[in-house]
């Protein structure tokens, strides 16, 4: 190192040419990808909505969405109807698949109704209602879209996760787990809301109890399997009384 | 190796083993006790931090006679974010897929102490070129243990291998499990990774006796 760099004054100014040079770069590039990274993960909440329904390209083993190219065409074909559930008021919506979630817990928190989007979707005969969960699991947010039929039994699910350990928490988007909770239910015969929990040890590893509110856990991710549970009750509950309305 | 001399060549091989980023340095030990359960992501990070090194290494060396040496640290730091946040929104934008299987390793490539310790220890005091294959050398060799041991991890800890299941179906009760094998459910924690990296550390330090320290 030459003495030239050593005076503060050198490096005070280094330092905010630096930090000048690195902010506008970064400003430059998430201002002009926005519109990209908007656009894709538009059509990747198209995709997960399908997915949850049963309109995916899956082989044996792994989870696979509907192209990108063709999402926005079936999203259209396959979703029926889009409504927004606030309080007693339901309004059809067909931009409700782009309520943010996340808003809505935290606008509910600070007291609002909250807008609770449900996607009606058609497929092969059958009604499927789509609803989007969201919640904390080990490191960071997790969250899914759970498809139902009228009498709220799961006909399929699609988790993902921002942050969970590869290999354990993160295998919620895995078939093997995601698989577990088609043909579960969430209400009892009396017609109260219990949720599906991911329990350990519930001995039925191949998950053909559809009625025990259970599906099996993970090994070594508890804490991303409690936090799944913990939305799936939390979120799905405030769905109740639009599928007793169904009923009557 | 006729295309490099071999000087350089010195510098790609090195790390491999004599020298390598993990088992003798010890750095970069962090990243590689948390996404080792599966071989996929271990791939995915080796590859990310090839990236990440090669070009840092390469920025830090052309600006090594006008970095502050008082703030030299917090430059490199600058540095490695803004190249790690870049790269995230440029795959965010264009490979969306890509991003996602990727969006952990981001922060943990930040910090990943392999990074700075090779700027401050190599790239400060040399030029790009050879700056640009020390890195791409310690990525290597860092990938190399990281995939060892994602091997052995998930082999033994969930039975698959890339997401394949190679010894039978443990629900099925087919392959290896029908005659009563069980996978290890420990060598998913942390723990065991360490215990792996140890063992590697140990049957490399057996094969060449020159590495043990001596107190």
């Amino acid at each position: 190192m030459s003495k030239r760099t050593d005076s503060n004054l050198y490096t005070i100014i280094f330092a905010v040419i630096m930090v000048l040079i690195v902010g506008s770069l970064l400003a430059f590039f998430a201002s002009s990808l926005k519109p990209n990274i908007d656009e894709n993960k538009r059509i990747e909440k198209q995709q997960n909505i399908l997915y949850a329904m049963g309109v995916n390209e899956n082989d044996e083993s792994s989870a696979n969405f509907v192209s990108t190219d063709v999402a926005g065409d079936e999203f259209a074909k396959y979703i029926t109807k889009q409504i927004v559930i606030q309080g007693d008021k339901i309004t059809e919506d067909d931009k409700a698949y782009l309520i943010d979630v996340k808003k809505e817990q935290a606008s509910a928190k600070a007291g609002n109704e909250r807008k609770l989007p449900l996607f009606i979707g058609e497929k092969d005969g059958k009604t499927f209602y789509v609803a989007p969960i969201r919640g904390k699991g080990l490191w960071d947010a997790i969250w899914g879209y759970v498809a139902m039929d009228e009498n709220m039994v799961v006909q399929g699910a699609y988790f993902d996760h921002k942050g969970e350990t590869p290999g354990l928490g993160a295998n919620i988007k895995q078939r093997f787990f995601m698989d577990d909770f088609a043909g579960e239910h969430l209400m009892t015969e009396a017609g109260d809301f219990k949720g599906i929990t991911v329990a350990k040890g519930n001995n039925d590893p191949k998950n053909e109890e559809k009625t025990d509110y259970e599906v099996d856990a993970i090994a070594g991710a508890t804490i991303t399997g409690d936090g799944v549970s913990a939305m799936i009750k939390s979120d799905l509950k405030l769905y109740v009384p639009y599928f007793k309305s169904l009923k009557k | 190796m006729g295309l490099l001399s071999k000087k350089d060549a010195v510098l790609i091989t090195d790390p491999l083993l004599d020298n390598n980023p993990i088992t003798i340095q010890v750095l970069g030990i962090c990243s590689a006790l948390a996404i080792t359960a599966e071989l996929k992501a271990s791939i995915v990070m080796a590859v990310s931090v090839m990236f990440v090194l090669g070009l840092g290494n390469v920025v830090i060396s052309l600006m090594r006679n006008i970095i502050p040496s008082k703030i030299r640290i917090i430059v490199q730091l600058v540095v490695v974010a803004t190249l790690v946040i870049i790269v995230d929104l440029v795959l965010k934008a264009f490979a969306y897929e890509l991003s996602k299987t990727l969006s952990v390793f981001v922060g943990l490539i930040i910090t990943n102490c392999i990074i700075m310790g090779r700027f401050e220890a190599f790239a400060l005091g040399n030029g790009p070129w050879r700056s640009f294959l020390d890195g791409i050398g310690n990525a290597v060799g860092y990938g190399l243990i990281l995939v060892a041991v994602g091997f052995f991890r998930e082999l033994l800890g969930s039975g698959t291998l890339l997401g394949f299941k190679v010894l039978g179906d443990p629900i099925e009760k087919t392959g290896l499990y029908a005659i009563g094998y069980e996978n290890n459910g420990f060598m998913l924690l942390s723990p065991m990774a360490l215990i792996v990296v140890g063992i590697i550390i140990w049957v490399q330090r057996t094969k060449n006796k020159s590495l043990i320290e001596e107190n």
